[in-house]
């Protein structure tokens, strides 16, 4: 059937063409997924993959079939973008979903105040009990002097890209920092490890921190000019017609605008490094005991943590509880930070005017 | 006065076609204050330059040091032996199993999450999109440790229904058949990484089409184009770039990623023609996995490795800065 006569003997009072009714899709659906598993059952296939693939597959061709009959091809192909797009979204979300539940249940289970103010000094790996204060501890100082490190000259760079930058050295930091964002963790970690080798160093925090610090600039760097580039010439305008500074101009009136911008994006560079296992595993090595120095000795930190209740516990069912719990400590630490992030970027959001 | 001092004290225009520049440089840096924070903030950036510079430099010679001794060919060796003498070891079979499981990653990923975005930003109802949209924003700063740590024990169980079906129905490829083992197989690291990399690729992708001039797809519909139509001729054109170079972003990070490979990877040093079977391994998974047992020159070897992959992800960043390039700049207020 040509789809422009359906429209003229179904309607003919109104411009629009036939319309399936709104429940059509439901129906579509509830009939296919009846039909996917009556086909399954009969042909006795016992998989759940299965009848999902085959349910999916009718309700494609159904909805086309039935679309392309009363609306016509046009619509019948944009109702087929509509299910695969809505698919691709449910099928997306179950394994992120998974994730965070199967992360909150079994961390719980043995995450309280014991294990947050314990660390594994004389726990075995296979055995119950212990806790993540060592890496707690370990994680806050090293992720701390990261901060100190890259968060500064993050800034610094990001002021001279936006208020100063122009020619060739601008360009080569601008195309660099790009490339930066696109280091592995486990290259940085090896660039400190290479320096470490060459001065025959044994691990210790602060070469985790350095590591860290390089992951972080970048991302900081992003974000500040990002924030800077919000600020309305106006503003630094007026400010350098009376007469003022230009360094007194950044740092009086164009810093505090965009300072909330600022904020956040080096709390989601914290969020980011505060997660990373892998410069951490080659640089401070992991240490089940309380080691309160980061500038001697290996230590602990939450990520590393993790990994070794994983790997080091042959399966066994305590090491692998104290993983999730610790899992959801860090994953608690990184969501907090990022939702304060956030508060503090609507709260102090630039006034930029448009 | 202090422009008057600054008049007097700028160089006489002369007759260098540089004079405006330098004039303007010596107005800027007249006052110490000036002078001290442009050179904080030059020096910041160019620092970044020098640690750039300094990771390929030390990386190349500790590399160089581990690779004169290889025994092997570093390119073509399927082996890792650096605690033998003479060592031989060979970076072909880490190489393999990067590109594959990050091409299985962005086969998987790339699609969806440019359906994903396109659910968020033209097909959601607009509350359910901004909440989608922002627990897909936290998902992406997930630790990587913790999708290794739910990949081994949760996914990599839930895998063995569906290699059994691959096998029974597409096992005739050799590319998907499986010999019943462990299925902590390059398809389940590239599943995983796919999983990773997507509200990456979401999140770029759905800035991109929020982008798209309303106008676009108002003339559009009012041709009467349906929702499809819209998408396929004024959004996804417009958004094309930038949906690569998301991807692109995606794929350096699938490449370079360590734990949750792993932790969810049983590495060999084969090439395996299947992708369900266990073993191979990447870079960065290896690189974790035999640090902790090297000697000092097993680090350097690891070292070696870890530059073929650095070079690696620069090409691919170079490849999506260039693609970034090529579309007109979204200019802020400060040009």
């Amino acid at each position: 059937m040509s789809h422009a006569q359906a429209p003229a003997r179904r309607s003919p009072s109104t411009l629009r063409g036939a319309s399936l009714p709104s429940w059509s899709p439901w129906a579509i659906a509830g009939g296919s997924i009846l039909l996917g598993i009556g086909i399954s059952a009969a042909a006795g296939l016992d998989s759940k993959i299965q009848w999902a693939l085959i349910a999916g597959i009718l309700y494609l061709l159904a909805t086309f079939g039935f679309a392309a009959r009363v609306e016509g091809g046009r619509q019948a192909k944009d109702r087929i973008a509509t299910s695969l797009v809505w698919t691709a979204f449910v099928v997306a979300v179950i394994p992120l979903v998974s994730l965070i539940w199967v992360t909150v249940a079994r961390g719980v289970k043995v995450l309280d105040f014991y294990f947050l103010t314990h660390s594994m000094g004389v726990v075995a790996d296979t055995e119950p009990g212990g806790g993540i204060y060592h890496a707690i501890l370990g994680s806050i100082e090293q992720v701390g002097l990261a901060t100190l490190i890259g968060a500064p000259i993050g800034v610094l760079t990001a002021i001279y890209l936006v208020e100063y930058g122009r020619g060739k050295l601008a360009r080569a930091v601008t195309f660099f920092v790009d490339v930066m964002t696109g280091i592995p963790s486990i290259v940085a970690g090896l660039f400190i490890l290479s320096i470490m080798l060459m001065f025959d160093m044994q691990p210790f925090g602060f070469a985790g921190s350095l590591a860290l610090a390089i992951l972080m600039m970048p991302v900081v760097v992003r974000s500040t000019e990002e924030m800077l580039k919000l600020v309305p010439n106006e503003l630094r305008e007026a400010s350098l017609a009376l007469g003022v500074p230009k360094y007194r101009t950044i740092l009086k009136v164009v810093l505090p605008t965009c300072i909330g911008g600022i904020t956040t994006g080096i709390m989601l560079a914290i969020a980011r490094i505060a997660g990373e296992t892998a410069p951490v595993l080659l640089l401070v090595f992991g240490n089940p005991f309380i080691n309160a120095n980061p500038f001697e000795g290996a230590q602990a930190s939450l990520p590393l943590y993790i990994y070794q209740q994983f790997s080091n516990s042959a399966g066994s069912g305590a090491a692998f509880d104290r993983a999730w719990a610790a899992s959801l400590t860090l994953i608690a630490f990184v969501m907090i930070l990022n939702l304060v992030a956030r508060a503090i970027a609507r709260w102090k959001a630039p006034k930029t005017g448009r | 006065m202090d422009i008057s001092t600054q008049n007097t004290e700028a160089p006489p225009p002369g007759p260098q076609p540089t004079a405006v520049d330098r004039k303007r440089a010596a107005r800027s840096a007249s006052r110490p204050g000036d002078r001290i924070f442009l050179g904080l903030s030059r020096g910041a950036g160019i620092l970044l330059l020098v640690i750039m510079a300094a990771i390929a430099v030390f990386l190349t010679y500790r590399a160089s040091l581990a690779i004169s001794k290889d025994h092997g060919n570093f390119l073509t060796t399927f082996e890792w032996n650096t605690n033998i003498d003479p060592p031989v070891f060979g970076v072909a079979v880490l190489a393999f199993g990067t590109i594959v499981s990050s091409i299985i990653a962005m086969v998987l990923a790339v699609p969806v999450a440019v359906a994903i975005a396109l659910f968020i930003t033209h097909y959601a109802p607009r509350r359910i999109g901004g909440t989608v949209a922002y627990v897909i924003d936290l998902l992406a700063a997930v630790p990587s440790i913790v999708y290794g740590l739910w990949g081994a024990l949760i996914l990599v169980p839930h895998m063995n229904g569906l290699f059994g079906w691959l096998n029974d129905y597409l096992g005739w490829t050799g590319v998907f058949s499986w010999n019943d083992g462990p299925p902590r197989s390059m398809l389940t690291v590239g599943i995983l990484l796919a999983i990773m990399i997507l509200p990456i690729i979401t999140n770029v992708s759905r800035e991109v089409f929020r982008q798209v001039p309303q106008m676009h797809e108002e003339a559009a519909l009012a041709l009467g184009a349906t929702r499809w139509e819209v998408i396929r001729m004024s959004v996804l054109p417009f958004g094309r770039s930038g949906v690569i170079s998301a991807s692109m972003l995606g794929l350096g990070r699938a490449l370079g990623e360590t734990m949750a490979v792993a932790t969810v990877l049983s590495p060999d040093f084969l090439i395996h023609a299947s992708l369900l079977n266990a073993g191979g391994g990447t870079f960065a998974q290896n690189i974790a996995s035999k640090f902790s047992e090297a000697t000092q020159f097993g680090r350097d070897a690891l070292i070696a490795s870890g530059l073929v992959l650095f070079v690696i992800t620069l090409l691919v960043n170079g490849a999506a800065r260039l693609i970034i390039a090529r579309r007109a700049e979204y200019s802020g207020a400060n040009a």
